[in-house]
This record gives C-alpha cells, sequence and structure tokens, in this order.
C-alpha cells in the first residue's frame, strides 16, 4: 500500500518508455520488504516521500525544494549538493534529501562487481535512487541525510577506492567519450587524457580556487560524443594532419551496395541506392572530394576534418596517421551574458603520454593562472574572454596567433594597439604638434 | 527556524548551521560551531582568517573571493584548508557568521 496517492505520477506508469515512476515505486517496495534485512540509516519510506513530494509538485505546478543546501565532507570544498524539503512534516523522508556526486570513470565502462559494492554502500546509506549518470558525468547518488556524508565517503574511500566528483567553483568531473575503446575514428586516447587531468588536478578538483566552475570534456574526433564543443569551458577535440586514407575496394564495395551508407545508420527508411556522389562528394563542405573513373579522391589540403565522408563510408576512409587535439575554450550556457560554444585557441597539440601531456599541461595552466587573476567573481571562462578580449586568453595560453582563430576578421575598425608596436609610442606634446597646426 | 542555545546566547540557525542574521555573532557562535567543523583548538591563525571575512562583509556586503582570502590572509587554499577543514565557505564563512553560500555549488 502506497504511502501517498499519486494519480497524476501514476499516468507516466503507461507507455512505452521505461517509467522513472514505477522503477521509483519498485524500489520503495524493495525497501518495505527488506529481504536482506539491513538497518536502514535513512527513512525505509525515503523514495514513497519522494513520490509523494513530486505528486505535490505535479498538482501546484512549484518545487517543494528549499533555497540551496551547504553540506559536505571534511577536507573537500564540494561533491555534494545539500537539499531541503520545505514541507518536511509532510514528507519526513525527503527532509534531507542530499544529492553526492560519485566519480566516475572515463567512458562509463563498469563491472557488475563495482556497481553491486555501489547499490550496496546506497541502500543502506542512501535512497536507493540514483541518476546514471549526471550531465557532467558523475555517478549521482539522489537523496541522503547530512550525517550519512562522511559515512559514504569513508566506505568509498576505503572498500572501494573511489572519490567524490566536483562541485562548486572548481574544475568539474571531467569526461570523455569511449575513444578508442571501442571507435575507429578516435585521434587520441580521450579516456586516458581524461583519466590523466583528473588525477593530476585533483586539488583544483575538490577545493574551489576559481572564479567559477571551469570544465573540461574530451572529445577524441570532431563527432563531438560528449560535445566537448558546447558542455567545456575547455574542449579537447581529436583531429589529424596529413591525408585521409582511402581504401579504394571498399569505395567501391560502397558504391556497389555491399557495404551500407553511415553504417546502416538510416536503414529504417528507403533512401534509394546509395549515390557517391550526391551523398558525399557534393556534402563536403571545402568541396575537396572527387569522384571520377570510379576511383575517390580528396584534395587533403583543403579539407577541414567535418568527418561527414569518414562518417558516410567509415569502412572506406580512415582518420590520418599523424593525430592529435585541438583545444576550444569558452563555451558556457547562457546565463550571464549569453551562451558560448568554444572558440579555437590550438588547432593542433600533441597527445603525447610519453611526456605525461607536458604540453596539453602548459596551455591548461597558463589559461588558469590568467583567468584566476583577471575572472571576475562567478565570471566564466568564456565571458573573461569576451571581456578581456581573445588575444589576452591566447597569450596567457602561450598560443601564437593564428589565422585559424577567427571565422572572419573584424569589421569594425576599433583596433587596439600597443605602445611599443606604435612608432614614438604614446607620449606626445600638444605645443610640439601646434608647432605644424595652427590653433 | 531552529534556535541554538550556547553559553547563555542563542542563536538562530538555518538547516545547514549558518547564521541566520549576521548581527547575532559573538565570540561563542565560534566556540559552538568550531567542533562541528572539525576543529579542535581556535588559533590566532583562525581568528585572523574569521576577522578578515567579517571585515570585508561589512564593507563590501559579500563573502570576497577565494583569491582575495588567500591574498589578503596570505593563506595558501591548503593552509585554509588545514584550519578550516570543510573549507573556506561551510567552514569558514559559517563561523565567520556570513550568510550561507548560494548558488550553483
Amino acid at each position: 500500500m502506497a504511502k501517498h496517492k499519486t494519480p497524476l505520477l501514476d499516468q507516466l506508469e503507461s507507455g512505452p518508455w521505461p517509467s522513472f515512476v514505477s522503477d521509483i515505486k519498485q524500489e520503495a517496495e524493495a525497501r518495505a520488504k527488506n529481504e536482506k534485512g539491513l538497518d536502514y540509516q535513512i527513512p525505509v519510506d525515503c523514495p514513497e516521500d519522494l513520490l509523494g513530494v513530486l505528486e505535490l509538485s505535479f498538482t501546484d505546478g512549484e518545487t517543494h525544494w528549499k533555497h540551496g543546501g551547504i553540506v559536505g565532507v571534511f577536507g573537500y570544498g564540494g561533491g555534494v549538493i545539500g537539499r531541503y524539503c520545505d514541507q518536511p512534516e509532510m514528507f519526513p523522508g525527503v527532509a534531507h534529501f542530499h544529492t553526492v556526486r560519485v566519480a566516475q570513470p572515463a567512458g562509463k565502462f563498469y563491472t557488475t562487481k563495482f556497481l553491486r559494492e555501489l547499490c550496496d554502500l546506497w541502500d543502506l546509506r542512501g535512497s536507493g535512487l540514483t541518476n546514471m549518470h549526471g550531465s557532467t558525468g558523475d555517478i549521482v547518488l539522489l537523496g541522503t541525510q547530512t550525517p550519512q556524508l562522511e559515512e559514504i565517503f569513508f566506505e568509498l574511500t576505503h572498500n572501494m577506492n573511489n572519490d567524490l566528483g566536483g562541485s562548486g567553483s572548481n574544475l568539474r568531473t571531467p569526461a570523455a567519450c569511449m575513444g578508442m575503446s571501442r571507435c575507429e575514428y578516435a585521434c587520441y586516447d580521450s579516456q586516458e587524457l581524461c583519466y590523466n587531468l583528473t588525477m593530476e588536478y585533483q586539488d583544483e578538483l575538490h577545493r574551489p580556487a576559481f572564479p567559477y566552475k571551469f570544465k573540461f570534456k574530451f572529445d577524441a574526433c570532431a563527432n563531438g560524443c560528449v560535445a566537448a564543443l558546447a558542455r567545456s569551458d575547455m574542449a579537447f577535440v581529436g583531429t589529424w594532419k596529413g591525408d585521409i586514407r582511402i581504401d579504394q575496394g571498399a569505395v567501391a564495395a560502397y558504391v556497389g551496395g555491399e557495404f551500407a551508407p553511415n553504417a546502416g545508420a538510416h536503414s529504417g527508411r528507403d533512401w534509394g541506392k546509395f549515390d557517391i556522389v550526391k551523398e558525399v562528394v557534393e556534402l563536403c563542405p571545402s568541396k575537396c572530394i572527387s569522384y571520377e573513373g570510379g576511383k575517390l579522391a580528396i584534395n587533403n589540403k583543403e579539407c577541414v576534418r567535418c568527418m561527414h565522408c569518414i562518417n558516410t563510408m567509415p569502412r572506406a576512409l580512415r582518420i590520418g596517421e599523424e593525430t592529435g587535439t585541438s583545444i576550444l575554450c569558452g563555451a558556457k550556457a547562457p546565463i550571464l551574458d549569453g551562451p558560448q560554444m568554444g572558440s579555437l585557441l590550438v588547432p593542433f597539440v600533441e597527445v603525447n603520454k610519453d611526456d605525461d601531456y607536458q604540453a596539453i599541461k602548459d596551455i591548461i595552466e597558463g589559461v588558469w593562472d590568467w583567468w584566476m587573476e583577471e575572472g571576475k567573481n562567478r565570471e566564466r571562462l568564456g565571458e573573461t574572454m569576451k571581456r578581456l578580449g581573445f588575444a589576452a586568453l591566447a597569450e596567457a595560453a602561450g598560443v601564437p596567433v593564428d589565422v585559424r582563430m577567427v571565422q572572419e576578421p573584424r569589421h569594425n575598425p576599433y583596433i587596439f594597439w600597443k605602445a611599443d608596436e606604435v612608432e614614438g609610442g604614446w607620449d606626445r606634446d600638444i605645443n610640439e604638434y601646434r608647432e605644424r597646426h595652427l590653433r | 527556524m531552529a534556535v541554538v542555545e550556547f553559553q547563555g546566547k542563542s542563536f538562530e540557525v538555518d538547516e545547514d548551521g549558518f547564521l541566520q542574521r549576521f548581527e547575532d555573532w559573538t565570540p561563542e557562535w565560534v566556540e559552538y560551531v568550531k567542533e562541528s567543523e572539525g576543529i579542535k583548538d581556535m588559533t590566532e591563525d583562525h581568528q585572523k582568517v574569521i576577522d578578515f571575512l567579517q571585515d570585508y562583509y561589512k564593507k563590501n556586503g559579500i563573502a570576497p573571493m577565494v583569491r582575495i582570502l588567500s591574498k589578503v590572509t596570505g593563506f595558501k587554499l591548503k593552509q585554509i584548508y588545514e584550519l578550516f577543514p570543510s573549507g573556506p565557505g561551510k567552514g569558514a564563512c559559517k563561523m565567520a557568521g556570513l550568510p550561507k553560500p548560494t548558488g550553483c555549488v
């Protein structure tokens, strides 16, 4: 027997998509039965009260969580999102409903052993509800009480060798696409670089020291499977120098219909026979592909490495051999001064594990030093870039100015020069001028 | 809201144990909070951080950025965590009686 009546939520149990309402009810039932005989450390009916408060919000169209919440574990300035219900007497099970962010493995590959251990921990000390995963990448443990935070942290670190993720004005939990683990487009090992930089910058992740939040994301190619360009202040997007590798035999197989274009991604509808000219050659944004006499040719000097031809014919076309990453800065959501995507800062940098990615770390630290000094309170890197100019960012990163940093040159003439770039500098005497120009 | 009684004083606090009103702050508040913030003994260094936070708040109406706290007190972030294990926000600001940090924390 459910604790609260939930007629509105019950409607979300119908339909084909997995119902979060049915799932929460299932967890509520399992806790009520308690077949393992657990000594639940927070109210056993926590999930039921969550459904209750959600139903109330559905009824009156308003949230019922109080503003903010500052909780955490000793030693860290972030990792836990505190939350309190504004109807604690009606829903005591969610009077406290804190969220714990747990660092996830890059690419989110798991063993059942790890997940079972995590579930055992969370069953005992939490609500039994999770978010797999938060949009930044963390494993999200959804709903527990303040006294459990240190307990959970102790067990996570001592028994599971796992840490919390980030929150607050700091480096947030980095995330990567699956990269080389199972993708032939990967230009660098995005999981490895993600892991390495996460470990390198643990201090910056756990102890807020920045003007505002800062995110890394790692895409191993321009397809952007973790959307680094849109959702990280510093995006690492894999690319290559030199030529796309072409297997003419495989090209013929696509033209002949033996291989499905886009690996069969459009097989749900009849788009007719594959037409290499229409679907590849003519769609190339730089028009640098030709197909003549049954032979595909690419003028690689003009190729912008957009991935379209490779995506369409993955068995015939491969990324080049000299690979690395581009670095783009400044992506953010609209608040305060409008949304931004990453702007190209570094066209190409080697991803070199042998020197522990030093070239990349130099750029990151240059940018941080500048932004930590110049950034205003709660100003994202993208906004600091807007305020102080892209040239200041490039200088901070130690990156030479490059034509690829702009989509087009400025059209206004408000151009600043440094005094030492101008003969004679700025110190001029009006009297000297008047000698040549009468008043 | 909960009311805390300690050494003859009473303090109105929220769920996270932050003072509801900065004006209610007294030295007893620090004595009351320190244990829950993992601090055994208050030192001059603790006091220096608290004094600066209060001065800055009175003057500017907000808590200082971490960078400014470090610069003025001369304590690196690492030292601030050694003094206040839950950090400058949850630890030092709470003890200094400043309002609870807000935003996307």
